[in-house]
C-alpha cells in the first residue's frame, strides 16, 4: 500500500463517456482540480469519444479520430487517472470504496456513477451468433464495418433515430439493408404517422427495405447470423443483423450497492442519488420520472452535478424540451414536445406538401406552442423550439406560425429573439454548448466568422444542424463587425492586403520592420501568416534592392523542395516544356539508386518527382541534378511551376503550330519569378486542348490563325474554366502577354491568392482593360516583369550547392 | 551522467529560426530556437497535432508556426496557441559565453 500524501478528496467516476466525461470538464472548468484528485474507471479501452457520432463514422462522414473528445495525453495533462478497459464490478458504499474487474480497489470520498445505458436486447433466439451486434460503441462499429467490407446483406432491427442511421450508414457502406421495426411507422416516439411514413418513402427510395409491423421471431443461422424470421412468416436473408431496438439504463451497479432505483438510479435535482456521497449523470439516471436518451439534458445534469461538487449549493437541475433530429445526409427531420393533440383542448395546425415532401405539424394548447413535427424543411425547428421552451402565447400568430419564422415572425421582431434567450439555452447539442459561452467567446476574443466560432466553442463543429443560430448569434453578438470583416492581411493588423500594397510603393516601405511601423502591427515582428506576405510584396515591388528573408518563408521555399507528411521532402528538376532526354534520365534513375529514394512519380504538370528524400540528402541530390544540367523545378514555390504541352505540330497529325516550343519559350520566359501563389501554364497544339490548357493559371491553345490566350483557370476542389483574354497572331505576342499578365498578377493580387479567384474578384474586364485595351500599360508590365526576372532567375540549388548556408541542412552536432 | 551537453554557440541558429539537434530527448528529436530577440528555446521537435517538425516552422516573437497545418506554439512553454490544443514538451537551454547548453535525461539513467 502508497501512502496517500495528497491532501486533496479522491473523486472517482464510474463510466469514461460523453456524461461522466463532460461533468469532469465542468468540475475542471471550475477550478476541481484543486479539491479533488480524479480517477477515471471504462470499460472500454479508448480515450473518451462521441458517442452521437458513431453514425457519421459508420456513414464514412467522419473518421474514429474526428470523434475522440479526449486523448489519453488529455488525461495526463489535467492529471486524471484514467483506468481504461477495466470495467467496475462492485461499490463498497460502507468502505467508499470501489472495485474493478482487474481486482483494482480504489476509496472514493466522492462517487460519480455514469455507466450510461446498454442496448435493448430481447429474448429473441440467436442473438449470439456471430454476426449479429448492436450499435453502441467503437467495438459495435468495427464489426460492422468488417462486415460491410466482406459481407453484403444486413439487417437492422429497429426503426427508430439509432436503427435509421445505422440503416443508412450500412447503405453507404455499399451493403444491401433491410430494416426490420415492431410499428407500423417509423420514429414513432419522435414523429406522427403522416411524417413517419413521408421519411419511409423517402429512405425506400434511397435503397432500404422496410419491414414495419415486423415482430423479430428469430435470428437463424448455423455458423452465423443467415437471416431474421418473422412472427407472420416473413424470412430477411442476411449476413450482418444490428439489434437497434432502444436503450435501457445501466444500473447493475447501482442496484447492488442498493441505491434507489427504478429504470434508472433515481437522482435528486442536484443529481445526487440516495447515498449523498454519490452522484449520477447521464442515460443512466432517472429524474422524476423520466429517463434520457438525447445528450442536450444530459450536458445540463453535468453542469449542475459538477457545480455541486465544486461547492455550488444552488445548482439544480430541471428537464426541459428538447428537439430531436436525424443525421441522414439530405433527410431532413425535426421533432420537439407533443408530436400531436392530447385531447379536446388541444389544436394541431398542419401544412403538407406531398410533391414536395414536406410536412409541418404545430401542436398548441392554452394558446402555446408545445409540439412541432418537420419533415423535409426543419430550418424553423430551433425557432419553433425556442417558443415551446419561453412558453409565451403565440395566439397571435396562430395564422401564420406554421409558415415558419419568415413569414409568422415578419410582424414581430426577430431581433430580441437572441437576446430573450437565456445564456445557459443550448445552442449546439452535439457539444453541449450555450448561448452565454458562444457570446462570451465572440465578445472576448473579437471573433467575426463562424469558422472562428466553431474554432473557439465547438458550437456547429459536429453535425452542423444549429449553424443557422449560431450564426444568428454571431450576428447578435458582434453586430457590424460580421457585416464589414474587411480582409485583413493577418490578425496582426486592420490593414488591408491592397491598402499595405499602396503603402510599400506610395511611401517607398522597403522593409517589414517598416511596413509593421506604418500600420502600427500588433506583434512587432508580424506572425506566421503576414510575414512570408510581406516578404512578396517588397520582393515585388523592389526587385534588386528588398532582400528576401529567408526566415519569413515557408519551409518548402526555404528549403528549395516540398515537405512530406513524414518530414522527408520531395525533389522536382525542371523539364522545360515537359521535354527529356537519356541524359537527364540517366541522372535521376542514378540520384534515385544513390540515395535510396523510394518513390518516383511523374507528376500531373508532366514533371518528375522523387519523393521521400532526407532533408540532409538534399544538397547532394542538387548537386547530381546540376551536374547533369538540370535546375530546380520550382515545384515547391509561390512561382511558376510548370508549363505543360502536348506534342504540337511538330509530331502530331492534328497540330497547328509548335506547342511544344513555345511551351519551352514560356517557361524560359517565367521560370524563377515569385507570385502570390503558384502559377501554372500550359500550351495545346490545337483546340482539342490535350494540355488541358484550359484550367490552368494561364493557357494558349493554337488554332490555324494563332493563339487563343485564356487566363484564371484552376484545377483542384473549385474547378474553374479560364476567360478568354485576346486572341493573338505570333509566338512574340503570347510571350508579351504571358509577361504583361504575370506582372498585373505579381502587383495586384493578395498574397496566396491564386489567378482564379483573383479574376473572379476584380473580374476578367477589368485584366482585360490593362491588358488587352492599353497597349503601352501593356509594354510597361512586360518591361517591369522582365526586369524582375533578372533578379529571379537563378537556380536556388546551384547557390545551395556551391555552398550558401550549406549547415542548414544537418543537424546540430553536441561540441565535443 | 544526466547533465547539460554544449551544443555549440548561439550563431549556429539562424537569428528567427531553428534547428535540429543530433541528440535526441529519450528518442525523440530536438529542436532548438532563436527568436529576433536573440532568446534560445528548445522544444521536442513535434507539433502536438500530427508530429510536424516544429523546427522548420516560422518563428516570429516567441511563437512558431508548424510548417504541416500552422499550430502555433509558444517556445516558452511548448503550449499550442488557442484555439487549437495541445503541447510540445518544453527543455531547459542556458547560454554559457555564447554556447547553448540543453539539459537532457540520460537514456540509461531515464530507463
Amino acid at each position: 500500500m502508497t501512502i496517500n500524501v495528497d491532501p486533496r478528496e479522491h473523486l472517482v467516476v464510474i463510466g469514461n463517456g460523453m456524461a461522466g466525461m463532460r461533468t469532469v470538464e465542468e468540475l475542471l472548468k471550475r477550478g476541481g482540480a484543486g479539491r479533488f484528485r480524479i480517477t477515471v474507471f471504462g470499460a472500454e479501452p479508448h480515450g473518451n469519444y462521441n458517442r452521437i457520432l458513431l453514425s457519421s463514422v459508420l456513414a464514412g462522414d467522419k473518421t474514429m479520430d474526428d470523434i475522440v473528445i479526449n486523448s489519453p495525453a488529455w488525461y495526463a495533462q489535467n492529471g486524471i487517472t484514467l483506468v481504461a478497459a477495466d470495467a467496475v464490478t462492485g461499490i463498497d458504499r460502507g468502505a467508499r470504496t470501489v472495485t474493478a474487474a482487474s481486482g483494482l480497489r480504489v476509496h472514493y470520498d466522492r462517487l460519480l456513477i455514469a455507466t450510461g445505458s446498454k442496448p435493448v436486447a430481447p429474448p429473441i433466439p440467436g442473438l449470439g451468433l456471430p454476426g449479429v451486434c448492436a450499435f453502441r460503441d467503437i467495438a459495435d462499429v468495427e464489426t460492422m464495418l468488417a462486415a460491410a467490407r466482406e459481407r453484403k446483406r444486413a439487417v437492422v432491427i429497429g426503426g427508430g433515430l439509432l436503427g435509421l442511421e445505422a440503416a443508412w450508414g450500412l447503405k453507404q457502406r455499399g451493403m444491401t439493408v433491410a430494416l426490420v421495426h415492431l410499428m407500423p411507422t417509423l420514429m414513432e416516439r419522435q414523429l406522427d404517422a403522416a411524417a413517419g411514413q413521408m421519411l419511409q418513402r423517402d429512405l425506400t427510395t434511397r435503397g432500404i427495405a422496410f419491414f414495419t409491423n415486423g415482430q423479430t421471431e428469430e435470428i437463424m443461422g448455423t455458423e452465423r447470423a443467415e437471416g431474421v424470421q418473422l412472427a407472420d412468416g416473413r424470412f430477411v436473408p442476411a449476413d450482418l443483423v444490428v439489434l437497434a431496438i432502444g436503450i435501457r439504463p445501466n444500473i447493475d451497479l447501482a442496484r447492488a450497492a442498493q441505491l434507489d432505483v427504478n429504470r434508472g438510479i433515481v437522482v435528486t435535482d442536484d443529481m445526487r442519488t440516495s447515498d449523498p456521497a454519490i452522484f449520477a449523470v447521464g442515460e443512466c439516471t432517472e429524474h422524476r420520472g423520466t429517463v434520457f436518451g438525447l445528450v442536450a439534458p444530459i450536458w445540463d445534469q453535468a453542469r449542475v452535478c459538477a457545480a455541486r461538487l465544486a461547492g455550488d449549493e444552488e445548482a439544480l437541475f430541471a428537464s426541459r424540451d428538447i428537439g430531436t433530429s436525424l443525421k441522414i445526409t439530405g433527410v431532413d427531420v425535426f421533432s420537439a414536445g407533443a408530436l400531436g393533440a392530447a385531447g379536446e383542448e388541444d389544436d394541431e395546425i398542419v401544412l403538407r406538401d406531398d410533391r414536395k415532401g414536406v410536412y409541418k405539424k404545430i401542436v398548441l394548447r392554452d394558446g402555446r406552442l408545445v409540439g412541432t413535427v418537420l419533415y423535409g424543411e426543419v430550418r424553423d425547428g430551433p425557432w419553433y423550439l425556442q417558443l415551446m421552451q419561453a412558453g409565451d402565447d403565440v395566439s397571435a400568430l396562430r395564422d401564420r406560425l406554421v409558415f415558419g419564422k419568415a413569414l409568422a415572425g415578419a410582424g414581430i421582431s426577430t431581433e430580441p429573439d437572441f437576446a430573450a434567450m437565456p445564456d445557459d439555452a443550448q445552442v449546439c447539442g452535439c457539444n453541449g454548448v450555450c448561448k452565454g459561452t458562444i457570446v462570451a467567446a465572440i465578445q472576448s476574443r473579437k471573433l467575426t466568422s463562424l469558422g472562428e466560432v466553431r474554432a473557439h466553442t465547438k458550437a456547429s463543429a459536429s453535425c452542423g444542424q444549429c449553424t443557422p443560430q449560431v450564426e444568428g448569434l454571431l450576428a447578435f453578438a458582434a453586430g457590424a463587425a460580421v457585416k464589414k470583416k474587411a480582409k485583413t492581411v493577418c490578425d496582426c493588423t486592420a490593414a488591408s492586403h491592397d491598402e499595405v500594397r499602396r503603402a510599400i510603393l506610395a511611401e517607398s516601405l522597403k522593409t517589414m520592420e517598416a511596413v509593421r511601423a506604418r500600420f502600427a502591427w500588433q506583434k512587432p515582428e508580424g506572425c506566421a501568416k503576414c510575414r512570408p506576405a510581406l516578404n512578396y510584396y517588397l520582393l515585388c515591388a523592389w526587385p534588386g534592392e528588398y532582400a528576401d528573408d529567408a526566415q519569413s518563408r515557408f519551409v518548402n521555399e526555404r528549403v528549395h523542395a516540398n515537405i512530406q507528411k513524414d518530414g522527408t521532402y520531395s525533389v522536382v528538376p525542371r523539364m522545360w516544356g515537359g521535354l527529356t532526354n537519356p541524359k537527364e534520365l540517366r541522372a535521376i534513375a542514378d540520384v534515385a539508386d544513390s540515395f535510396a529514394i523510394p518513390a518516383v512519380k511523374v507528376t500531373g504538370g508532366q514533371r518528375i518527382d522523387l519523393l521521400g528524400v532526407k532533408k540532409e540528402d538534399l544538397p547532394a541530390v542538387w548537386k547530381r541534378l546540376n551536374d547533369a544540367g538540370m535546375v530546380s523545378g520550382h515545384a515547391y514555390a509561390k512561382g511558376l511551376r510548370t508549363v505543360k504541352t502536348c506534342v504540337g505540330s511538330e509530331w502530331c497529325r492534328f497540330g497547328t503550330q509548335d506547342s511544344t516550343g513555345l511551351g519551352v519559350k514560356l517557361e524560359k520566359l517565367a521560370w524563377g519569378s515569385w507570385t502570390p501563389h503558384k502559377v501554372k501554364f500550359a500550351v495545346s497544339g490545337c483546340p482539342r486542348n490535350c494540355a488541358e490548357a484550359t484550367i490552368k493559371d494561364m493557357g494558349v491553345v493554337c488554332i490555324e490563325a494563332g493563339y487563343d490566350i485564356m487566363v484564371g483557370g484552376n484545377g483542384g476542389v473549385d474547378v474553374r474554366v479560364t476567360d478568354r483574354l485576346v486572341q493573338v497572331r505570333t509566338e512574340e505576342e503570347v510571350l508579351e502577354y504571358a509577361a504583361a499578365f504575370m506582372q498585373l498578377y505579381r502587383e495586384e493580387a493578395h498574397y496566396l491568392e491564386r489567378t482564379a479567384p483573383w479574376i473572379v474578384r476584380v473580374g476578367i474586364g477589368y485584366v482585360k482593360q490593362r491588358l488587352v485595351e492599353d497597349a503601352a500599360g501593356r509594354k510597361a508590365l512586360q518591361a517591369r516583369f522582365l526586369h524582375s526576372q533578372g533578379f529571379a532567375q537563378a537556380d536556388p540549388w546551384n547557390a545551395r550547392v556551391r555552398g550558401a548556408e550549406a549547415q542548414a541542412f544537418a543537424p546540430l552536432p553536441e561540441m565535443a | 551522467m544526466t547533465g547539460w551537453k554544449n551544443i555549440g554557440p548561439v550563431a549556429n541558429i539562424p537569428l528567427r529560426g531553428a534547428r535540429r539537434l543530433c541528440l535526441t530527448h529519450l528518442g525523440k528529436p530536438v529542436a532548438v530556437f532563436r527568436t529576433g530577440e536573440d532568446e534560445i528555446f528548445a522544444l521536442v521537435d513535434e507539433c502536438p497535432h500530427r508530429q510536424g517538425p516544429l523546427s522548420e516552422g516560422i518563428v516570429s516573437g516567441r511563437t512558431v508556426a508548424c510548417p504541416l497545418h500552422n499550430w502555433v506554439i509558444g517556445l516558452d512553454d511548448g503550449d499550442a496557441v488557442a484555439p487549437d490544443e495541445g503541447s510540445a514538451q518544453p527543455l531547459p537551454v542556458r547560454v554559457v559565453d555564447g554556447d547553448i547548453h540543453i539539459h537532457l535525461p540520460d537514456a540509461k539513467a531515464a530507463a
